[in-house]
């Protein structure tokens, strides 16, 4: 009885908790420098979860979500590289950026093997979860984290945009069913 | 020339100033960090409304109704005049929070 309780209890907390936060938890404060890695491969991986939906997705406002993800995501992965040139700063790797990295690389295998309709809510499905799990990244961590100014402000608007594609994959998800 | 002739020609006159308004306006509408701004502004029929995006997303100005749906790339500015009136409530089609009203007077 102990053992299943506390075993629901674990999967609770994992399912819940971001996964952003579990890799930011174990390390200290985290540095502008890991923060502007951290936000840039989020984008990364969104950009390559959208490029694979171009080739597989089915449903015609599945392929428009990806279209914006990919237009969206890449316009501020472009002036996050902007931003770390003029800054002088060198984005760090780190343990939340590793394991962001490997999770997006097991879905990208997971929905490689997905086609049609199955590919489509698959999707659908992570962009929702993975828009959430990055907003609360950065509403609690990284913004309060950030100590330059523009880079502050460009996870402010980060989030705002994002917040918007949460939405937008809500209500894709919606329709879907 | 004939009495009739100048009438028809005043009506022309008169008809094409009242087709092209001498004061027809330019007035801006931008698009930063996510928001439209003025999210409400009168405008007339002849007015060039001249649509300003200032961010690096882009974005487009997306009559609910129909009348009009202007793309802007990011940083990228372009115009369009307005036919008709009425209120028209438009959003941006990449970001639909993004959401604002033009009152169009005849």
């Amino acid at each position: 009885m102990f053992v299943r309780w506390s075993a629901a209890i674990a999967a609770a907390i994992l399912l819940s908790s971001p996964m952003l936060l579990q890799g930011a938890r174990a390390a200290d404060k985290l540095t502008d420098p890991q923060i502007a890695h951290i936000a840039y491969t989020a984008g990364v991986i969104d950009i390559n979860a959208a490029k694979q939906a171009q080739k597989k997705a089915k449903n015609k406002d599945v392929k428009a979500f990806a279209e914006d993800m990919l237009r969206d995501h890449e316009a501020v992965n472009k002036q996050a590289l902007a931003l770390v040139k003029k800054l002088n700063v060198t984005p760090e790797d780190n343990d939340t950026s590793k394991t962001l990295s490997k999770q997006a690389s097991d879905k990208l295998a997971e929905f490689d093997k997905l086609d049609g309709a199955a590919f489509d809510k698959a999707y659908v499905a992570n962009e929702v979860a993975y828009h959430k799990a990055v907003n609360g990244a950065l509403e609690t961590q990284l913004i309060p984290s950030a100590g330059n100014a523009e880079l502050k402000s460009l996870l402010q608007t980060g989030l705002k945009i994002f917040q918007g594609h949460q939405q937008h994959a809500e209500h894709v998800a919606a329709e879907l069913k | 020339m004939n009495p009739g002739r100048l009438g028809s020609i005043g009506l022309a006159i008169a008809f094409l100033s009242l087709a092209v308004p001498a004061h027809a306006a330019t007035i801006e509408i931008t698009m930063e960090n996510l928001v439209i701004s003025p999210a409400e502004v009168s405008a007339k029929v002849g007015d060039t409304i001249e649509w300003i995006n200032k961010d690096v997303f882009a974005h487009t100005a997306t009559a609910k109704n129909g009348d009009f749906d202007v793309t802007l790339p990011p940083k990228k500015s372009a115009t369009s005049v307005l036919k008709k009136a009425g209120t028209v409530e438009y959003y941006c089609r990449y970001h639909p929070n993004m959401k604002a009203t033009l009152k169009i007077e005849p």
